[in-house]
């Protein structure tokens, strides 16, 4: 059989390296020839033309400390190589190596356009940062099992350089990618579903196909202290725009959120406005937008004191059919907005 | 759509009047519409100015 020829280059961080422990968490990058401490757990896996060309050392503090440059530097160093494949840690649980691995693998295969495979146990930072962008195999918290984890890094980065399809992330031993990909099965949805609900109710092991958003829990901002000298903004979901929607806000999957001014605005004309939400029926809105955005009550509330002041803007997007990561982001940037402005506190009104 | 903002995890919801006018009612008068809307914000002022245990 023919040589695959396959060049390595192996990331470590100074302690995997051997270079010393937390004293020498700021040693900068460096490079040296051939397979160091836990790249050499390859040497009985390595198939004919396959090797570690290289590893690459850097110190866990000099990543963390100067990200974006460190991580520029070691990509220069991992290029310098030539490589094929890229392989970072495995981290295990180690927070500030996990996200230098998670880094150099997201860089390695932007700016180099090589594969790149690192491993880390799901609870290390890394993950949560770099599963989306990152192959992140799934390890243990401890090195106990480096061997067998740096031999399933090198299947993984087999397949991914002789561009092979790969199979599920769980057979595959990644964290999911939050990839969807269709799949034609024996089984119809609802067999499978049956199947699913029994092993449940049975205590079997069983795999979701669809993965659940999960929310992490807001902690409750206290209450406002003196309303009636806070600065109050009124917030919108409904997607109510100027007439003319000079802001381009989309009908639904929002990327756009608009701030648009009611300063002396005692009550918002029906002829000012438009909705441009898909997703109910917008003709009582638009008769009369404070329906949805309550600017005459809010004023009467400011003129008998029962608030400081109305933000002289109000914000609006449409909340319909939005990714989580677009709604997210809006949200952030909103926030940002009003906190800037000086506001106290929001009532948002949803449709 | 108050059970999917407790869902995502806000701490302060107050129902409003429906989704096609959630501080509004178009089968009464402006002058009740307009006190329908006040009461609202009243309550959401109310809320703002509570503790939340979450």
């Amino acid at each position: 059989m023919a040589e695959r020829p396959l060049r390595i280059v192996h990331f470590l961080n100074q302690m995997f390296g051997g270079l010393g422990s937390e004293e020498a968490a700021g040693m900068g990058p460096r490079l040296v020839e051939g397979a160091v401490g836990p790249g050499r757990a390859l040497a009985p896996v390595l198939a004919p033309g396959e090797a570690v060309v290289a590893t690459v050392i850097c110190g866990d503090n000099y990543v963390a400390e100067r990200t974006e440059q460190a991580v520029g530097e070691l990509v220069e160093l991992v290029r310098s190589a030539a490589p094929d494949l890229a392989l970072a840690g495995p981290a295990f649980n180690a927070g500030r190596y996990g996200q230098a691995c998670g880094a150099l693998c997201q860089a390695v295969t932007r700016d180099l356009g090589i594969p790149a495979v690192t491993g880390m146990h799901e609870e290390n930072p890394g993950v949560e940062l770099y599963h989306r962008d990152v192959y992140v195999l799934r390890t243990g918290e401890s090195a106990r099992n480096m061997a067998s984890d740096m031999a399933a890094m090198l299947r993984l980065g087999r397949k991914l350089v002789a561009g092979e399809p790969l199979g599920r992330p769980s057979a595959e031993g990644y964290f999911p990618r939050g990839r969807v990909v269709p799949e034609i099965s024996p089984k119809s949805a609802a067999e499978r579903a049956v199947d699913m609900l029994l092993a449940k109710l049975s205590g079997q092991p069983y795999e979701s196909e669809v993965r659940l958003p999960r929310f992490r829990p807001v902690p409750a901002p206290p209450p406002v202290p003196d309303l009636r000298h806070a600065r109050v903004a009124l917030v919108t979901d409904g997607g109510l725009v100027p007439a003319g929607n000079p802001d381009n806000i989309e009908s639904r999957a929002a990327t756009k959120w608009g701030s648009y001014p009611i300063g002396g605005v005692r009550d918002l004309a029906s002829a000012d406005y438009e909705v441009v939400h898909g997703g109910y029926d917008t003709s009582l809105v638009k008769e009369d937008p404070d329906r949805l955005v309550p600017v005459d009550a809010a004023r009467e509330l400011e003129a008998a004191g029962a608030i400081g002041e109305l933000y002289d803007h109000f914000l609006s997007t449409t909340g319909l059919a939005n990714p989580l990561d677009n709604s997210r982001r809006l949200g952030r940037e909103m926030a940002e907005h009003l906190r800037a402005a000086g506001v106290d506190a929001v009532i948002l009104t949803s449709t | 759509m108050t059970p999917v903002a407790e869902m995502v995890g806000s701490n302060r919801v107050v129902p409003g009047n429906g989704i096609v006018h959630p501080v509004g009612d178009a089968a009464r008068t402006p002058a009740e519409e307009r006190a329908i809307r006040r009461a609202i914000l009243e309550r959401a002022l109310q809320v703002l100015a509570t503790p939340v245990a979450k």
